[in-house]
């Protein structure tokens, strides 16, 4: 190769682009501007890099700019399933999206998953969505003596299920449910999710007693196969997919 | 192992936030009855829509002799009445699911429920008067028939 012209930028600079971030706050002790309580949006203008992610902005206002801004996030790298959030009206975790693929030309609207009550700025209080998880009985289910050795299982066994077993509980799904806006009583789609992980699991053998309890009023019937929860996975689990077997069970009695 | 007892703190199970299981699979049941008059009422609908605004003449046909020519037939009688009442079934178990959704007070839901039970009710009721107590002839106070009955009424009489 003979010698290129000299680039703009220098070899190995990542280039850097303003970005503004549009912020839905909530101050349960309220601020000197805004009573205890009140929802309002707050805009934060930074300077930030094409490899920055939502979450390496947040930090940013965190640490430079705004101390009293509250967000959850743990592992930084999509596996704890801290920090889902609605970014630009998607749920999506900010530790996985990218601004540069946000179109940073324009603001970005950031505020808490819908459908649960808001504590602090994006922190909701997400114990109504782990009660619906654990009453469908996430556990291992058997009878008889535990064997000496593993239970095993062959691949085609395990391909039935292997879906949902990559779930983190980051409550993108269900948050993203029109009907679990309108009806915070329906399990929602990742309790459906968490069922199906055992359900259809070789190996357990409490799977009646789970359908039994997506059976019920605020089970499975309640999805309108509105897709926004496999759309809304930041894991790329087939949600819909998975409880249409869960529904296809329940009416063929098989699983 | 008794000390242990004594200190160590009892830890509630957290309780579930929903009680009550489901009655006779009554949703299931919903659920699929959705689907199956679904499956039906298009067939109904789409038929009917056919017959009555693009074969023969299409739309400008209809008048009271085209309705009462039609119901001259018990297949069609038959065929409206199937789909009168699927179709308020349907919608009414529908609006169902979507009080359900959006009316959180019991009070609020029970009302809207009884009210969509007699909308339905009364629905469902007036139109079948209507199906079958239809008379094709009907006459005006002096005993003619009144005009724009179907023809085969001249010969009824
Ligand atoms: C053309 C034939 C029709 C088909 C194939 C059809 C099919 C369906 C299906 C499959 C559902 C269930 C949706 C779900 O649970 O996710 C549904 C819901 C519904 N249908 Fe129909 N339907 C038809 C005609 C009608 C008619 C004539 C009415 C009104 C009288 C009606 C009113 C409703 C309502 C109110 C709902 C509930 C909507 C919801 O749950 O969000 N449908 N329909
Ligand atoms: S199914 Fe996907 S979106 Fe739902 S909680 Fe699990 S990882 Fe999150
Ligand atoms: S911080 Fe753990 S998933 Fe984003």
């Amino acid at each position: 190769m003979t010698a290129t012209a000299e680039a703009p930028t220098k070899a190995g600079e990542v280039p850097s682009f303003d970005v503004t971030l549009r912020i839905q706050r909530m101050d349960p002790d309220g601020t000197p501007d805004h009573p205890a309580g009140e929802e309002y949006w707050e805009e934060f203008t930074l300077t930030m890099h094409g490899t920055d992610r939502v979450l390496d902005a947040l930090h940013k206002i965190k640490w430079d700019v705004d101390g009293s801004l509250a967000f959850r996030r743990s592992c930084a790298h999509g596996v704890c399933g801290s920090d889902a959030m609605r970014i630009n009206a998607k749920n999506r975790l900010a530790c996985k999206t990218l601004l540069k693929d946000l179109n940073p030309k324009r603001p970005i609207t950031i505020e808490p998953i819908k459908g649960l009550p808001v504590e602090k700025d994006l922190i909701v209080d997400m114990e109504p969505f782990f009660a619906s998880y654990r009453e469908i009985m996430p556990f291992l289910m058997t009878s008889g003596p535990t064997p000496e050795r593993e239970r095993l299982q062959s691949p085609e066994e395990r391909a039935r299920f292997d879906d949902t077993t990559k779930c983190i509980m980051c409550a993108a799904c269900t948050t993203s449910c029109p009907v679990f806006w309108t009806d915070g009583q329906y399990f929602g789609p990742q309790a459906i999710v968490g069922a199906h992980r055992f359900i259809f699991d070789s190996r357990d053998e409490g799977e009646w007693d789970r359908l039994e309890i997506l059976n019920d009023k605020a089970g499975v019937w309640k999805c309108r196969t509105a897709f926004n929860c496999t759309e809304a996975c930041p894991r790329g689990i087939e949600v819909t997919k998975a409880i249409s077997e869960v529904k296809k069970a329940l009416n063929t009695g098989a699983v | 192992m008794s000390t242990a007892d004594a200190t160590t703190p009892v830890v509630e199970p957290l309780r579930p936030i929903r009680s009550g299981r489901s009655r006779n699979h009554a949703e299931q049941w919903s659920w699929l009855f959705m689907r199956g008059s679904g499956v039906l009422l298009l067939v109904l609908i789409f038929t009917h829509l056919f017959i009555n605004l693009f074969s023969g003449d299409g739309v400008n046909q209809i008048d009271f002799a085209f309705v009462a020519g039609k119901w001259a037939s018990p297949v069609w009688k038959i065929w409206d009445f199937v789909m009168l009442v699927l179709a308020m079934i349907h919608g009414g178990n529908g609006m169902r699911l979507l009080i359900n959704d959006y009316a959180r007070e019991t009070w609020m839901r029970k009302t809207l429920k009884t009210l969509l039970t007699a909308c339905v009710a009364t629905i469902v009721v007036l139109g079948s008067l209507v199906i079958f107590t239809f008379d094709p002839c009907p006459l005006d106070a002096s005993g003619d028939l009144l005009p724009g009955v179907p023809t085969f009424c001249e010969d009824v009489r």
